[in-house]
């Protein structure tokens, strides 16, 4: 087990670091002057001057990159070059509204999912398995942005029975905060509810045709125990590399739905400073969000050989 | 006779195809009784019927009596209190009849905790002995592994003991030793005669195999596309088999392919070239590091192997999985390369050379591989399957020559021309081996690898292709190196045999000396091993005639 | 083999056993008609406002009505189709011209290489298609191209990891070993063995990333990542309609309904070929 995490830790920590690289790369290296490209063509020449003096453009590639990754180690992202204020504040600031929503819509999705999976399982061929089939097909299709807009035209404007956007912030007490993220929560989770819902579905069935299962059954537990207890253990092994994979579409969902409920988070960051062309920001916000997405990989392979023994000694 | 179990015309259909019909057979507490047939015959859905497990859509007529009580009457809430309590089964798979997510000790409790409600510390207790009872003590296999940390005779070992756990009246035994290597089967048989005799189990045996039945079964049951042509008492059956089915089983079981006559017509052996020969050859792989600290000791498939075989002759490898025996044969045909020692196709390394000396080196050995499913892409036609290794004589010949060949080749092996424009999945699995040969055939090689070619296939359809290939080789003179762990199927086809063990060759010698005069340790206990049907026969014999006689 | 049966009540009779798919590539087969009849004509121009007759409900001259600018919904909607269309296929042509040869080496070749090219998989499966058109718009300015190349960059590690799923299984198929037996080199083998057994994993898989290219579509021109005015697109009409949602709620409606159906489409009729390809399956009825 050791072994196995030791492994997979190097494989964070290198994957990290080729994908800040790969950021550095494409934001800094192949625009050849970034300042230009902040500034626009009609930049006067001092301006472009300071700006390339702040950003270190004198100064080779390969050191800005390590300044710039060692500064990311004891918190320092850079200063924000249309906000004038340390980019790392206004991560801090933007992050405790991505951040909540999207773990938000990850428990939502997954405690609907996972039951629902395996109830259309254990209900396969009969009508409640194709009515939940049918309704999983459906929200597979749907984008989660404009289910955010119906339900925003539904519950808020139509029924008034939550904010239609804005975040009043943690200070106004908890339960506000929630309030204003519900709708939010439930719009990224739903689609990606049924997804995972299908998958649970298909694995358990898959599972249920093991040898194993008929080895449970001959020592006399009923289908429902054997369904419980041997086979949806084995049927959560697939679960789980979706459910990785989902986090990098939960992400990208993230910063779309923020758009809908102007939500002030880091995907309306990130939008603000692509339209200022701020790339200082966009660089820091890119490999945050990329880090979570390789973190979440990382506590995916973790999960695996907790449920999978057979991963461990690797 | 106190009848414990007792199949009253068991008539089973799935989905309106009749798979059962008029099954009847009875088995006394303490009796072992076999159940034998080919792939089909339907002798498994008659063990899950017996356990109301039968797939999705089956339907069952009939009466399946325990202590007189219909099985096929009770509830599913009853078959559950039964299933495990009274009957306890064991599968054919055993690496796959195991959770792989739960210890093995909390699977053989579940049933304890279940039927005799044991509470977990006592169930798990139970667990530990039993894992004894069945030849896993504490030392070698504690409860806490998983499935996955077993070897396939241990996993089996498991699956009995779950079985056994709430000491049920009836056991049945589907292919218990199919998956499994000759010495671990004879360990898992003689484990299910000990338990069975001593807890006065009555025991279902079901097997392909005659010998195995002999060695195990009391009473015999033969049956074919669902019904039971005969039964009786082993010895006595066997000895007046009355049913032309029965008697073609036993004979492609005893059988023997006719050899042709002194050595097969091949030039003066001595001072030609030997079409193969291996000096030291060595294959290993790296293994996945255990410890972050220092690199696994590669893992040694072939340890310094030497041989050679000369023209026509025909040259047996024996081991069991994992050997080196695979391994060997795929070095040999080029697939892999080694990592020390040479090989030599006609004098020539097959490795080294280029050009038109690489394909006469390659056209001069060709290969048959075990599976007769995987062996084809199920995209081409036969015409293209069997023309494939004309690629070696591309620019020599021309396409109409190529369509000669491969209509002679099928011809050779008993097909027609008229099936190259079939597809692979229209052909049965006998029919396919011999698509395979053809295809080896095709470049008119002087030697054929023949890697398991028979292990897949039904006694008799194994005859015909033994015969196949004993005969192909008396008209063409070819050497074969026929690779099994079957030492029945190797003795009838090879004249000489070399033994393998642990990536080395133990023994090896004339076919009939190595097989009666074992002299290495581990070829003794191979032989020891392996069922051989009329031994078994005639000590059934004796102990029948003990009871019965005056 | 249903499907090769070519006379017509093979046809008639496939379509009736296989309902779903045959929904499928009917919905499929109507947005792609909308969007290449769009190319030569739509009921309306779509780059000329006309202020007085925005806002319309449905009516016989305009089915979908008008938006606030006074457009042709319907127009608006055929000309979404062909921008979706066209951005998810050139991104499924980008994952499949490079992410097949990519998973068939690292299949072919193992060791190192493999190594290599599945962890560069990964990685760039890190980065949702959301981020690298950021980083696209970032330097070269918003458009319907970086749409197509975030997307398309996004496949090539899907559509690798299939081959070379698939390749390494049929690998040590015996046919494949039987072919180098024969003699046979690396590349004939993955064109005559290989990729005829992997198309069909590679046109499903082809279809469940046509169908995620149209939501990913959506999803980037809604935020302003891709289409551009006055190209129509179904996300940036949703974008338009936000602002109007509680005044005409049809606006936000009818783009909706056009990406749920259209992807539902893709994804009956991914199910249905799976279902039809996959031998798995038809082994499981024989």
């Amino acid at each position: 087990m050791l072994v196995y995490a030791a492994k997979r830790f190097a494989g964070l920590a290198a994957t990290l670091l080729v994908a800040t690289a790969l950021v550095f790369l494409v934001l800094e290296v192949i625009p050849g002057d970034p300042a230009q490209v902040m500034l626009g063509i009609n930049a006067q020449e001092d301006t472009l001057a300071a700006l390339r003096s702040q950003m270190g453009l004198d100064r080779p590639a390969w050191l800005r990159y390590l300044d710039w990754i060692t500064g990311f180690a004891s918190g320092d992202l850079g200063t924000s070059y249309t906000y004038s204020v340390p980019v790392a504040d206004l991560v801090a600031a933007r992050i405790t509204v991505s951040l909540p929503l999207a773990l938000l819509a990850l428990a939502l999705s997954t405690l609907i999912a996972i039951p629902v999976g395996v109830y259309a399982a254990s209900k396969r061929g009969h009508w409640q398995d194709s009515g939940i089939m049918a309704l999983t097909q459906v929200g597979i299709a749907i984008p989660n942005f404009w289910f955010a807009m119906l339900l925003v035209f539904v519950f808020a404007v139509t029924l008034r029975l939550v904010p239609s956007g804005g975040f009043p912030g943690w200070e106004a007490g908890i339960w506000p905060a929630l309030k204003a993220l519900m709708l939010p929560a439930v719009a990224l989770a739903l689609p990606q509810a049924a997804i995972l819902a299908r998958v649970m579905r298909s694995s358990l069935i898959d599972a249920l045709h093991e040898d194993y299962v008929r080895t449970a059954r001959a020592k006399g537990l009923t289908r429902t125990a054997v369904l419980w207890r041997h086979a949806v253990r084995n049927a959560l092994i697939p679960v789980l590399t979706i459910l990785g994979l989902q986090f990098s579409f939960l992400i990208a969902g993230t910063i779309i739905i923020e758009n809908v409920f102007y939500l002030p988070g880091l995907g309306r960051l990130i939008f603000q400073a692509i339209t200022q062309r701020d790339l200082i920001v966009v660089k820091s916000v890119v490999v945050l969000l990329v880090a979570s997405v390789i973190l979440v990989t990382f506590l995916v392979d973790l999960a695996y050989a907790l449920v999978d023994p057979r991963l461990r000694r690797h | 006779m106190s009848g414990l179990f007792a199949i009253e015309g068991l008539d089973v259909a799935i989905h309106g195809t009749p798979i059962l019909k008029g099954v009847s057979l009875e088995i006394a507490r303490g009796e072992t009784f076999g159940l034998v047939g080919e792939s089909g015959s339907g002798k498994s859905m008659t063990a899950l019927a017996a356990m109301q497990l039968l797939p999705h859509g089956a339907q069952a007529r009939g009466r399946i009596l325990l202590d007189g009580a219909d099985v096929l009457s009770l509830s599913e809430a009853a078959m559950c209190r039964l299933r495990g309590r009274r009957i306890g089964m064991v599968f054919q798979e055993p690496m796959t009849a195991l959770n792989p997510v739960k210890t093995i000790g909390e699977q053989i409790a579940e049933g304890l905790v279940l039927h005799l409600r044991l509470s977990r510390a006592d169930a798990m207790e139970r667990a530990r002995q039993l894992l004894d009872r069945v030849g896993l003590t504490r030392a070698k296999v504690a409860p806490e592994r998983f499935p996955h940390q077993l070897s396939g005779g241990q996993r089996q070992r498991v699956v009995i003991a779950m079985a056994i756990a709430c000491r049920p009246d009836l056991l049945i035994a589907d292919e218990p030793t199919t998956a499994l290597d000759v010495t671990i089967q004879a360990q898992i048989l003689s484990l299910i005669r000990e338990i069975a005799d001593t807890e006065k189990m009555g025991c279902l045996l079901i097997s392909h195999d005659l010998a195995v039945v002999a060695e195990m079964a009391d009473r015999v049951a033969i049956m074919k596309d669902g019904e039971i042509v005969e039964s009786g008492r082993t010895a006595a059956l066997f000895a007046n088999l009355q049913h032309p089915y029965s008697k073609a089983l036993m004979a492609a079981s005893n059988h023997v392919p006719k050899r042709p006559k002194g050595p097969p017509r091949t030039p003066a052996s001595h001072g030609t070239l030997p079409i193969l020969s291996v000096r030291e050859l060595v294959r290993s792989y790296p293994q996945p590091r255990r410890s972050i600290f220092r690199a696994a000791e590669p893992f040694i498939a072939v340890d310094k192997v030497s041989f050679e075989i000369r023209a026509g002759q025909s040259v047996g490898l024996v081991g069991e999985s994992g050997c080196g025996k695979s391994t060997l044969a795929r070095a040999l045909l080029g697939l892999e390369a080694p990592n020390g020692g040479t090989i030599e196709v006609l004098g020539q390394d097959p490795n080294a050379a280029r050009g038109a000396t690489r394909e006469a080196v390659h056209r001069a050995v060709q290969v048959v591989f075990q599976d007769p499913y995987g062996s084809f892409n199920p995209r081409h036609r036969i015409g293209r399957v069997v023309a494939e290794p004309l690629h070696l004589l591309r620019g020599e010949i021309s396409a109409r020559e190529m369509r000669e060949r491969v209509a002679e080749a099928l011809v050779e092996v008993g097909l027609s021309e008229a099936d190259m424009a079939k597809y692979p999945h229209e052909f049965s699995g006998g029919q396919r081996q011999r698509v395979a040969i053809a295809r080896a055939l095709v470049t008119r090689p002087k030697l054929i690898v023949a890697d398991e070619p028979v292990s897949a296939l039904d006694v008799s359809i194994r005859a015909q292709i033994l015969d196949l290939f004993a005969d192909l080789r008396a008209r063409h003179g070819l050497a074969y190196l026929f690779i099994s762990h079957d030492l029945s199927v190797v003795r009838a086809i090879t004249d000489d045999v070399m033994v393998m063990n642990g990536g080395k060759i133990v023994e090896r010698g004339k076919t009939a000396r190595v097989f009666d005069h074992p002299r290495h340790p581990y070829t003794r206990m191979l032989v020891a091993a392996a069922p051989r049907l009329a031994d078994a026969l005639a000590i059934r014999a004796a102990i029948e005639d003990e009871r019965t006689g005056p | 083999m249903a499907g090769r049966s070519s006379t017509r009540a093979g046809t008639i009779g496939f379509l009736r056993t296989h309902k779903a798919l045959a929904l499928g590539m009917a919905i499929v087969a109507l947005v792609l008609a909308a969007a290449l009849v769009s190319l030569v004509w739509t009921p309306y121009p779509i780059d000329v406002l006309s202020v007085p007759d925005r806002l319309q409900g449905s009516s016989l001259a305009h089915p979908f009505g008008t938006d606030q600018f006074g457009r042709d919904m319907l127009s608006m909607l055929m000309v979404g189709a062909r921008t979706s269309i066209a951005v998810a296929l050139v991104a499924v042509g980008i994952g499949i011209l490079v992410g097949v040869p990519l998973g068939l080496v690292a299949a072919a070749r193992g060791g190192w290489l493999d190594e290599g090219l599945m962890r560069a998989n990964d990685l760039v499966f890190a980065f949702p298609a959301l981020l690298s058109a950021v980083m696209i718009t970032a330097i070269l300015g918003p458009g319907a191209v970086n749409a197509i190349l975030a997307i398309g960059i996004f496949n090539i590690p899907v559509f690798a990891r299939v081959a070379r799923g698939g390749a390494l299984s049929l690998k040590s198929r015996e046919f494949v070993l039987a072919a180098r037996v024969a003699g046979k080199g690396e590349i004939r083998i993955i064109a005559e063995h290989i990729l005829p057994n992997i198309a069909n994993l590679l046109i499903v898989q082809g279809t469940i990333q046509f169908s995620l290219g149209i939501l990913a579509e959506a999803g980037l021109s809604y935020v302003g990542l891709g289409a551009q005015p006055p190209l129509a697109s179904w996300g940036r009409m949703l974008n338009e309609a936000q602002t109007m949602m509680a005044l005409a709620p049809s606006l936000a409606l009818y783009p909706g309904l056009a990406i749920v159906i259209t992807v539902l489409g893709l994804n009956l009729m991914g199910d249905g070929l799976r279902d039809l390809l996959d031998p798995r399956l038809k082994r499981r009825v024989a």
